[in-house]
């Protein structure tokens, strides 16, 4: 199965114009990355269901700033410039390759401001990365985040890899979202030989796709109930992911479905035994859910603290370039399971949830909404699994072959960008994250909060460090 | 609140016994006097550091403060800052960025104190392995006492390592006070 993408190629002076284009028609930038083979940098934006892949070959370092269109093409560019050497934009400090030097945050001056730094290392079990924040009293009056910490490699590494081998590394681009990026690698890579899976083999994905979206949404839910003062929240929700991860490992061998996906279609199968578990744990988890749901929202002191805290509004998450749950809990109606609703989704009818406030609270609704969402995917796929093969064997793809993989994960859209080598191996590959595009809303949904809601908003939107670290 | 109660005790206590210590999983043999460990004991304070993990050992290290694993309930607790630590619990191959985070957390524990590497890429630096901005296995960096491995290891495995790192290998089980 391949995506719908226009790939064009284009010279500098069309670059800035074209992207202007692309964002009156309603666009947006999914993903920028750049490649030395020849040298050029690469724009993947969604316009109208559609991806537009949009290639500037360079010949010189240096290229235009894409930052006045898309604001979310900044940090992308640091990126680029700190792996690749080619220039633009006008933030000369460094994002993924820290070097020695100290990092130069922007100061916030006046009467009683002053700075809190937190991390790398933080206080609980998370990621690292750098919040700077600037303070009058306790409201954050600015967040400046330094991340990078975790960068280790990883588009270099593929290119060391064959095909086969990046499968295994792309499921681990972020942990969390193993499955999203195991598809969307397969997609990519089936996308350069024209192959499509089985149909069995797309069903299984989607199943293994929605149990990775449940498995992260109870999480976030048991640690939202506990940042907002209800570790009963914490202590039921986490009982409820273990039960399902549990179920994943024996079921699948796996219990974050780590190299379940693979190009062709899956590793695993499903059988009446398995069917049956899945379906009455369907049926507890719901039960247990919508009990919680009751107590979350009946819980004065937890909706005190998440109503109106961390607020995204429509308008600046769509000027951010927001995705995922954190945009359709800002009202703004994306999910690539619906639009455009690549097989098997385009059959599978899932519904959009969505809210607008942009606030805590409303991340939380979607998380809810969208666990039974999922649960009814879920039961819809194994009602009527398509009989057959699970997988198929791909031929190898032409040298310089490409493809674009296009997968919405529990956290929003992952992309991989693939290009074949010779022999079977991989020339260029670049997974990209969601999180690229949502941190930079996490400093201004932090605005006018006090420093001690910050580990909520943080925990609402529950971004990877590692995703976008590469 | 009526609600609230009625699901604790609906859900009761799901509690598992942790696995025994594996001596196997040493890598340093055990640095600790006998009396050090029973003073110690299980009331391990632990401090977890991700040094370039893809978070999948995160994932895993926060499973086991779930009901089944019940890490408290051993008496063990995750601490916030690395002075209060005798245990520094560490993921992922550990990136160049992350190193002197990593060095100066180590440092800021007071003695004694141990260190298990979590996960393939703790224990060898796993799939990203060592180049420009990873420096491979966290005993690249530090001195490892137990390293643990799996992609990711599952909680139940982690919660032996940790137990390991403070058991007398003569022992059977960990030291008790």
């Amino acid at each position: 199965m391949s995506v719908l993408v226009e790939r064009h190629t284009v010279d500098a002076a069309d670059w800035i114009p074209l992207h202007i284009s692309v964002r009156q028609d309603g666009g947006r930038l999914g993903a920028l990355w750049a490649s030395e083979r020849p040298a050029a940098i690469h724009a993947l934006s969604v316009v109208h269901e559609r991806l537009l892949h949009l290639e500037l070959r360079l010949t010189d370092l240096s290229y235009p700033d894409l930052s006045s269109v898309f604001p979310a093409a900044a940090r992308m560019q640091r990126a680029i410039r700190d792996l690749h050497g080619f220039r633009s934009g006008h933030d000369e400090r460094p994002w993924l390759i820290h070097g020695d030097e100290p990092y130069a945050f922007v100061q916030v001056e006046g009467d009683g401001v002053h700075e809190i730094p937190v991390g790398p290392v933080h206080a609980g079990i998370i990621e690292p990365g750098h919040f700077r924040f600037s303070v009058v009293g306790e409201r954050v009056l600015r967040l400046e985040q330094r991340l990078g910490y975790v960068h280790k490699g990883i588009e270099r590494r593929f290119e060391s890899m064959t095909l086969t081998e990046g499968a295994r590394l792309a499921g681990r681009v972020s942990g969390d979202s193993t499955v999203a990026f195991a598809w969307a690698y397969a997609m990519a890579l089936e996308s350069t030989v024209g192959a499509t899976p089985p149909r069995r083999g797309l069903w299984l994905r989607a199943l293994l796709l929605e149990r990775e979206r449940v498995a992260n949404h109870l999480g976030d839910l048991g640690y939202l109930g506990n940042d907002g003062g209800l570790a009963f929240g914490l202590a039921q929700f986490s009982r409820l992911k273990e039960d399902l991860l549990r179920l994943n490992g024996r079921l699948f061998g796996h219990r974050l479905l780590m190299d379940r996906v693979v190009p062709g279609g899956t590793s695993v199968d499903m059988d009446p035994a398995g069917t049956n578990a899945v379906l009455e744990e369907a049926e507890h988890l719901e039960e247990e859910v919508l009990a919680l749901r009751a107590i979350y929202y009946d819980h004065p002191g937890l909706q005190d603290r998440c109503i109106n805290c961390g607020r995204l509004d429509a308008r600046l998450a769509a000027e951010l370039g927001v995705v995922g749950l954190a945009a359709r809990a800002s009202g703004i109606a994306i999910d690539a399971r619906v639009f455009p609703g690549l097989a098997p989704y385009d059959e599978l009818e899932p519904a959009l949830c969505a809210h607008r406030n942009g606030d805590v609270a409303s991340r939380i609704v979607v998380r809810f909404e969208e666990v039974f969402e999922s649960l009814r995917l879920q039961r819809r796929i194994l009602a009527s699994l398509p009989s057959g093969d699970r997988r198929i064997e791909l031929p190898e793809p032409a040298e310089g072959a490409s493809g674009i993989g296009w997968i919405e994960g529990w956290r929003g859209e992952v992309f991989v960008a693939l290009e074949a080598g010779a022999g079977g191996t991989v020339r260029r590959c670049h997974p990209h994250d969601p999180s690229w595009l949502n941190w930079p809303a996490l400093e201004h949904a932090v605005l006018g909060n006090i420093v001690p809601d910050f580990p909520l908003i943080n925990k609402s939107f529950n971004l990877s460090y590692s995703g976008a670290d590469l | 609140m009526h609600k609230i109660l009625r699901r604790i005790v609906r859900a009761g206590i799901v509690t598992e016994p942790a696995r025994a210590p594996d001596p196997a999983l040493r890598t340093l043999s055990q640095r600790l006097e006998e009396l050090v460990l029973e003073r110690l004991g299980r009331a391990l304070a632990v401090r977890h550091v991700d040094a370039g993990s893809c978070n999948g050992c995160e994932l895993e290290i926060h499973a086991l403060g779930n009901p089944y694993y019940n890490l408290e309930g051993l008496g063990m607790k995750f601490v916030a800052s690395p002075r209060h630590a005798d245990l520094l619990l560490v993921t992922g191959p550990v990136s160049r960025n992350m190193k002197q985070a990593l060095l100066r957390t180590y440092a800021a524990m007071p003695e004694p104190k141990l260190v298990v590497a979590v996960g393939d890429c703790g224990c060898t630096g796993g799939i990203f392995g060592e180049s420009q901005a990873s420096l491979g296995r966290v005993s690249n960096v530090l001195p490892v006492d137990v390293a643990v491995p799996g992609c990711p290891p599952q909680p139940a495995a982690i919660l032996q390592a940790i137990l390991t790192a403070v058991t007398n290998d003569r022992r059977s089980s960990p030291a008790s006070p």
